[in-house]
């Protein structure tokens, strides 16, 4: 038991701030390097200006359009039950709002806890959906690399030691739940140097697309 | 020119990689919905012509110079190079496969923009030495004689004077301060010679005032096909220089989709200044002239027509409103395809595609996509308003069977002009 609640305490102090800090700073140097190359002065007239477009962009394209849905329903459908059930157990379940608030003093209120776990569980089924496609279909086979299969092992081990922990499934119970902020750990680690990035360059890529669309009278 | 190398290929890369570039390559998840937007890809059902995947060398270009975690990688060797051998094996995918019709760029959740990506990669690819001869020649023809064809003015020349004979109008030639500089297409003047008679008649009736110009008549741009800045610049200020000499303040493209891209939206970066002129595509004048009630017409189409929107004019350009004005002018049983709009699906031929001829199997393979879409709608007769578009719709119906002719959208207005007392 101590060994494991010596584990525990590392993952909550030492590691905690390793993995913040290379997070913070491998963010960043990834955000400067974007906005650091720039963007040429566009001498085109317009038909239209850059930013409206560009945020409506950044929002739109959560939503697949309707020929897209049809021609790739199982893409488009997993890949949103995985997100939002990855999401909401990671904003709305209390533990993690208790350690947000310990962070940033921020609050809100939570999910009850069976709510949770029943996202939890379709999360996890999902995210097997989606490593099922990534090695059966043809497309998603040819592009993925070791990183997608990397990434992939990552985000599953985040919700399952969750879930695991959650259920006090695994003995002794710090063990667990130290695994599972482990997992979360590394998952900030490899944010900056991996695909993870587009957790927020997706954000700024939809903007330049709907920027350089709608200045041409597309919204895109 | 200096030798061709995989060095300058690099160089060329590294010089298009931007914020937007980076941001892209950053946000990419390899989820593979680009590949459902591609009609190449899913024509063939060949996963090698994804989108992504075909952005590959200029991604490692990117992931290699330009972020620390690659430099990084590169320490330790650990990262992948772009070789000679890879590029060449690119060739056929970056410019084969695809008509940089900007379906993909609308679809990416992340928001990537493909086929700009694409037409980055392309300055790339030719630096290397790793364009198609097909798109090589037609860029030489261009610099050499002004037209991607080989065409010189006097084949023009002759083509003017079968017009004002059958219209006992005149085609104007260099005339200092007209309202607009009409600029044509090579395939155009081959193919279509009832455009410039549609011209002449429209802008008669509407009382506009234009001009031809001897010194420059050629709209398209081999030079942004191919991706080489050098060229697609030249063949720019070529028109900069036409416009400006006869002192026009706008210029008009034709029925061509690329002709129009490159003249409106790249044509001033590949100059470095903006145009002391505006630039307008035919159907925009059209719908303007409409609009403002200099457009009288009579009688109506009464066959189920249907319409192509060229990638270049609809989803790249944003001229999508105005062809279905023009439409409903004229033609009482338009039906639109499924998917239209900014939402259209490429014929096939553009971007350079058509102009390399190892490409035919694969054009007429994404062809079968607007095929599908066209047999939905079961229309008598198609319309659409660019050259490149309309003759690969001939050439596809036909390799189809499907008898189903293809009108230039200004051609029809012309024929339903009232007549003037």
């Amino acid at each position: 038991m101590s060994g494991s609640m010596e584990f525990l305490l590392w993952t909550k102090g030492a590691m905690f701030n390793i993995a913040i800090a290379i997070f913070a700073i491998g963010l960043l140097v990834r955000i400067a390097e974007i906005f650091m190359l720039g963007r040429a002065k566009n001498f085109a007239e317009a038909r239209a200006g850059e930013w409206g477009p560009g945020l409506r962009t950044m929002f739109t394209r959560t939503v697949a359009d309707p020929g897209t849905f049809q021609r790739a329903p199982f893409n488009v459908v997993v890949g949103w039950v995985w997100h939002i059930g990855f999401l909401t157990a990671l904003l709305l379940f209390l533990p993690h709002i208790k350690l947000i608030e310990s962070l940033t003093g921020l609050s809100w209120p939570a999910l009850p806890n069976p709510v949770i776990s029943l996202v939890t569980s379709v999360t996890l089924v999902a995210l097997i959906a989606t490593l099922v496609h990534r090695m059966t279909h043809p497309v998603k086979k040819r592009i993925s690399t070791v990183e997608d299969y990397l990434v992939w092992a990552v985000v599953f081990a985040v919700v399952l030691t969750g879930w695991l922990a959650y259920y006090r499934l695994v003995n002794p119970y710090p063990l667990v739940l130290g695994m599972h902020i482990l997992s979360a750990e590394i998952m900030l680690i490899l944010l900056p140097f991996t695909k993870l990035t587009h957790i927020f360059t997706t954000f700024i890529a939809r903007w330049y697309n709907g920027a350089a669309f709608g200045r041409k009278g597309v919204q895109s | 020119m200096s030798e061709l190398t995989l060095e300058r290929g690099l160089a060329a890369f590294r010089a298009e990689v931007d914020g937007p570039v980076a941001a892209f390559f950053s946000s990419c998840v390899h989820c593979g919905i680009c590949a459902q937007a591609c009609p190449f890809y899913l024509e063939t059902g060949d996963a090698k012509y994804t989108p992504i995947l075909k952005l590959e060398p200029l991604r490692r270009v990117w992931e290699n110079d330009f972020t620390l975690w690659g430099k990084i990688k590169g320490l330790f060797g650990l990262n992948h190079k772009v070789t000679d051998e890879m590029l060449a094996e690119w060739e056929e995918l970056l410019y084969d496969s695809c008509s940089m019709c900007g379906r993909c760029s609308m679809v990416c959740p992340v928001g990537n923009d493909l086929a700009l990506m694409i037409r980055k990669s392309r300055e790339g690819m030719v630096q290397a030495g790793h364009a198609p001869e097909g798109l090589i020649a037609a860029s030489v023809r261009a610099i050499q004689t002004g037209s991607p064809m080989g065409l010189q003015w006097k084949t023009l020349a002759v083509q003017i004077q079968h017009v004002q004979t059958s219209s006992g109008l005149e085609v104007p030639v260099d005339k200092e301060g007209a309202e607009y500089l009409v600029l044509l297409s090579s395939m155009e003047i081959i193919n279509f010679p009832e455009y410039l008679e549609a011209i002449t008649k429209i802008f008669d009736h509407a009382g506009v005032t234009w001009t031809l110009s001897t010194q420059c008549f050629e709209a398209t741009n081999a030079g942004i096909q191919i991706g080489n800045k050098d060229i697609a610049a030249q063949l720019v200020e070529r028109v900069v220089a036409a416009a400006e000499k006869l002192k026009v303040p706008k210029v008009i493209s034709p029925e061509c989709g690329h002709a129009f891209t490159a003249i409106r939206w790249e044509g001033p970066n590949l100059i470095g200044r903006p145009y002391p002129f505006r630039v307008f595509h035919i159907i925009e004048v059209l719908d303007e002239l409409r609009a403002s009630g200099r457009l009288k017409t009579e009688g109506m189409e009464t066959d189920r027509l249907s319409m192509h929107d060229p990638c270049n004019l609809a989803r790249k350009s944003g001229v999508i409103q105005q062809q279905r004005n023009l439409m409903n002018l004229v033609a009482e049983n338009f039906v639109e395809l499924k998917e239209h709009g900014k939402f259209q699906w490429c014929c096939g031929a553009g971007g350079g595609v058509s102009s390399n001829e190892r490409a035919e199997p694969l054009k007429m393979a994404a062809f079968k996509r607007k095929k599908a879409q066209i047999e939905e709608v079961n229309p008598e007769r198609m319309v659409t308003m660019c050259a490149t578009c309309r003759t690969q719709l001939e050439e596809g119906l036909e390799e189809f069977n499907m008898e189903i002719p293809v009108v230039g959208l200004t051609e029809m207005i012309a024929e339903h002009l009232v007549e003037k007392n």
